[in-house]
């Protein structure tokens, strides 16, 4: 039997050219650093996204007490923690951190590129992102205050600037989504761009890993979706400024026209921060499981029926936003119709370890925790997609359970499972294994405790956004249930502290790591760690798909996808390995 | 404390069935998957020297569970639209219900009342804040509206949530089932004081109700 390591080439060590400090690490048009970039960029606001958290959780347990170190959080300042946090983990931490880190730093590298199509435009859209977040920073320190109508910016509230007492910070708000808007059109461009463009040869579209058939249906669906988001801003840019009245009742206006943009690009918008997650996870549960993705094809066809159904789900938002009923019954079943695609996901996760020889290195267990607690996300959504149901829960916590559910127990466990699994690659070296372990238990076991509880204060009919729920007398039994939460999550902000001692101690300090550390099979493991600029010195050829994992073809139980067989080599000259 | 806070109006056990029906599917769903997750996860964890099988996929499997959530996912659908039809088609309110009027704005509610008259509109109208009185067993249709930003009329109790929207008249209805007093909450954030704009409903015997009404609510 044939056996890997005789097969494969020797590692390629790319031409070295040198280069300015400022030019290689600040205006780099290399798709690894600029993905390194975003990911130092999103993971500070991922913290500052989380301070903000803890703060408006310290009102919600003790509310009224004054917060050791901050003092006590009035009502304005409550609802611009609320709209910022929202606004910060949304748009600056969980999209960045998919999209801008592993877009950058895995399309290339895995589909067999030099670089991107348009490095300049890359790195043109890094600098339009960190403008971006300046500005949304500097929207928290201004005259006025934060803004305070909510990360949905819902019209009036957010055009009228008497109805908050916020006027520059919400203008921030704005112009900062527009750059940031900017800057997400030119990677999309980039992404799509180059999966189409500059795949290896024989890398078909259906030997493209999951993680990078996501990305790139993700880069689409960005594409249509925040130009949308943009104009919306802009239209309201306009009613705050110039006395227009898109979104008021006045000269013709619609409050709700408002809610049917930010929708339009909102539905989509949460697709853009789960189907990398997705992809992501499908890499490395083939990989922790030693086993070939179950149903490869059927992955592809949810990811992609999952973009177009996106599109037609909006209304679910707006059940009892006063649109005309019978619409609710139509999005009621777009919206049930999506729950399929996500269905069949999990079950493919599940039908993949079936069978497998587990490894369970912390990016699995990362990956395990995705698909355990997406599965409680997606179902609550079957809940709130119940037009009828949703009557009593929209607007409560159960609705702050199902976006934290997807939302941090789907996208953020998949971020952690990638920087866990791809660190070897980008900085060359291991990070602590035992330490990524405590950071997984700590974290699933705070999760759970600060979330789950969330579905039980929906269900007692706990409004969401609300400053002090001791107010009403029929939330005073569940304040203890409040604190409990608070403390809960806490722990949870705690819990991420071993992940940014063990982040930056490996950084400096780690175990050198080799090429191919967790014997996976993209060609991303078949360069150098970290790999060289211009990433392969010979273009690569792709033999087949990603996940021939315990092929019986092999001794080994991987099979990197550039590595021919017996006979292969030949063969390639002429057809170039296409199927 | 009740799982679903107690329930006082007409349709608020129908929706409640729904939900608990929702509840048991995902129940079911939930502790089959986090099962077998859990289970394969000892059974097939990795030992030296065993080697996992080379499975790509089976279409009979892709079949099955796409079939099975999809059947589900109708019946509930159904169910559900029974209910939504009910509560929120404003075809089918119910007749000879008390009608009132309901404006929001930051941060409180109005509720206009027609009066001994019976008629909305009329000059027998007063209007009163932060608390609506509706006789028990009687349907109750409100025309609602706002005077600045988008506010939520919401009555747990009820089991009614409507937005009020500035320019927009959006009606609801309910049937309080039972006397007694019931916390009305706004459920959309409107500004710095959203979470104290809070209000009750008061269901009062239907003659106590009617004599209150004809006294123009002293
Ligand atoms: C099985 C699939 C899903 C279904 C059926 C579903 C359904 C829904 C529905 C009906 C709502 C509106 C509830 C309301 O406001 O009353 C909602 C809200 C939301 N969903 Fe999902 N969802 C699903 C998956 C996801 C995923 C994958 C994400 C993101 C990763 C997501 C993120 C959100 C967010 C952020 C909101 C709340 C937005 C806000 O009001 O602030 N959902 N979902
Ligand atoms: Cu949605
Ligand atoms: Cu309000």
């Amino acid at each position: 039997m044939a056996t890997v390591e005789a097969m494969a080439a020797p590692l390629a060590h790319g031409h070295h050219e040198e280069m300015s400090f400022v030019r290689k690490y600040i205006f780099s048009t290399d798709h690894k650093i600029i993905g390194i970039q975003f990911l130092f960029a999103s993971l500070a606001f991922l913290a500052l996204g989380g301070v903000l958290a803890i703060m408006l959780r310290w009102q919600l347990g003790f509310p009224g007490e004054a917060m050791p170190g901050v003092g006590v959080v009035a009502p304005k300042f409550y609802n611009a923690l609320v709209t910022m946090h929202g606004t910060f983990m949304v748009f600056f931490a969980v999209m960045p951190l998919l999209v801008g880190v592993y877009a950058n730093y895995l399309i290339p590298l895995k589909i067999g590129a030099p670089d991107m199509a348009f490095p300049r435009l890359n790195m043109l859209s890094f600098w339009i992102f960190v403008q971006s977040g300046i500005v949304m920073t500097a929207s928290l320190f201004v005259e006025g205050g934060a803004p305070g109508a909510g990360w949905t910016a819902y019209a009036p509230l957010s055009a009228v600037p008497q109805y908050t007492g916020v006027s520059l910070g919400q203008q921030l708000w704005i112009i900062s989504i527009v750059l940031f808007g900017a800057s997400s059109l030119l990677g999309s461009v980039n992404y799509i761009t180059t999966v189409i463009n500059m795949r290896a040869p024989g890398m078909t579209l259906f030997r493209m890993p999951l993680s990078i058939w996501a990305l790139f249906i993700t880069a689409i669906i960005a594409l249509l979706a925040v130009p949308i988001l943009a104009a919306a801003v802009i239209l309201l840019f306009f009613d705050q400024t110039l006395g227009t009245t898109f979104f008021l009742p006045a000269d013709g206006g619609q409050p709700l026209l408002w809610q049917h943009l930010f929708w339009f690009f909102g539905h989509p918008e949460v697709y853009i921060l789960i189907l990398p997650a997705m992809g992501i996870i499908s890499d490395v549960i083939a990989n922790g499981s030693r086993k070939p993705v179950f149903g490869y094809h059927s992955m592809v066809l949810a990811i992609i029926a999952i973009a177009f159904l996106g599109w037609i789900t909006w209304g679910h938002h707006m059940f009892q936003s006063g649109m005309n009923p019978l619409l609710g019954t139509s999005f009621m079943i777009s919206t049930m119709a999506i729950a399929i695609p996500s269905a069949i996901k999990v079950f493919n996760w599940l039908g993949t370890m079936w069978r497998g020889n587990l490894r369970f290195h912390t990016p699995m267990l990362f990956a395990i925790g995705f698909v355990s607690l997406f599965t409680i996300g997606g179902l609550s959504g079957i809940f709130m997609a119940s037009n009828s149901v949703d009557i009593f829960i929209h607007d409560t916590y159960f609705i702050v359970a199902h976006i934290h559910y997807v939302l941090f127990g789907g996208s953020l466990m998949a971020i952690f499972a990638a920087i866990y699994f791809w660190f070897p690659k980008m900085f060359g070296r291991m990070m602590n294994e035992a330490w990524g372990k405590i950071h997984f238990a700590l974290t699933f076991i705070f999760y759970n405790l600060t979330f789950f509880p969330m579905h039980i204060l929906g269900m007692g009919g706990h409004m969401r956004r609300i400053y002090d729920p001791t107010q009403y007398e029929f939330l005073q039994p569940y304040q203890p249930l409040n604190k409990f939460i608070t403390i809960s999550a806490i722990l949870l902000f705690v819990a991420q502290l071993p992940l940014i001692a063990n982040f930056f101690w490996s950084l400096f300090r780690g175990k050198k790591a080799e090429a191919n550390p967790w014997r996976d099979n993209g060609l991303e493991w078949t360069v150098a760690s970290p790999p060289p600029h211009g990433n392969f010195a010979v273009t690569p050829i792709v033999y087949r798909g990603p996940y021939e994992f315990s092929s019986p073809e092999v001794e080994e139980d991987y099979l990197p996808q550039d590595v021919p067989l017996n006979g292969e080599r030949e063969v390639v000259g002429a057809g170039v390995g296409e199927e | 404390m009740d799982w679903l806070p107690g329930a006082a109006s007409s349709y608020a056990a129908e929706l409640d069935t729904i939900f608990w029906v929702i509840l048991a599917v995902t129940g079911i769903v939930l502790v089959g998957v986090q099962v077998t997750l859990v289970y394969f996860l000892v059974k097939y964890r990795g030992r030296e020297g065993r080697r996992a099988s080379y499975v790509e996929g089976s279409t009979k499997a892709e079949v099955i569970w796409t079939v099975i959530p999809a059947v589900l996912i109708v019946g509930i659908a159904v169910a559900s639209q029974r209910v939504w039809s009910q509560v929120k088609n404003p075809d089918r309110f119910p007749a000879d219900a008390l009608e009132l009027n309901v404006e929001a704005r930051q941060f409180a509610w109005s509720i206009t009342y027609p009066g001994p008259d019976g008629e909305l509109g009329t000059e027998d109208d007063f209007t009163r804040y932060n608390e609506m009185r509706v006789p028990v067993n009687r349907p109750v249709v409100f025309n609602m509206t706002s005077a600045d930003v988008v506010h939520s009329f919401f009555v747990p109790a009820f089991r009614i949530k409507q937005d009020a929207v500035p320019g927009l008249n959006t009606r609801a209805w309910f049937e309080a089932t039972e006397v007694g007093e019931y916390e009305l909450a706004c459920a959309e954030l409107c500004g710095v004081a959203h979470g104290l704009m809070k209000g009750k409903v008061v269901v009062l015997p239907q003659d106590e109700f009617e004599g209150w009404l004809a006294g123009l609510g002293e």
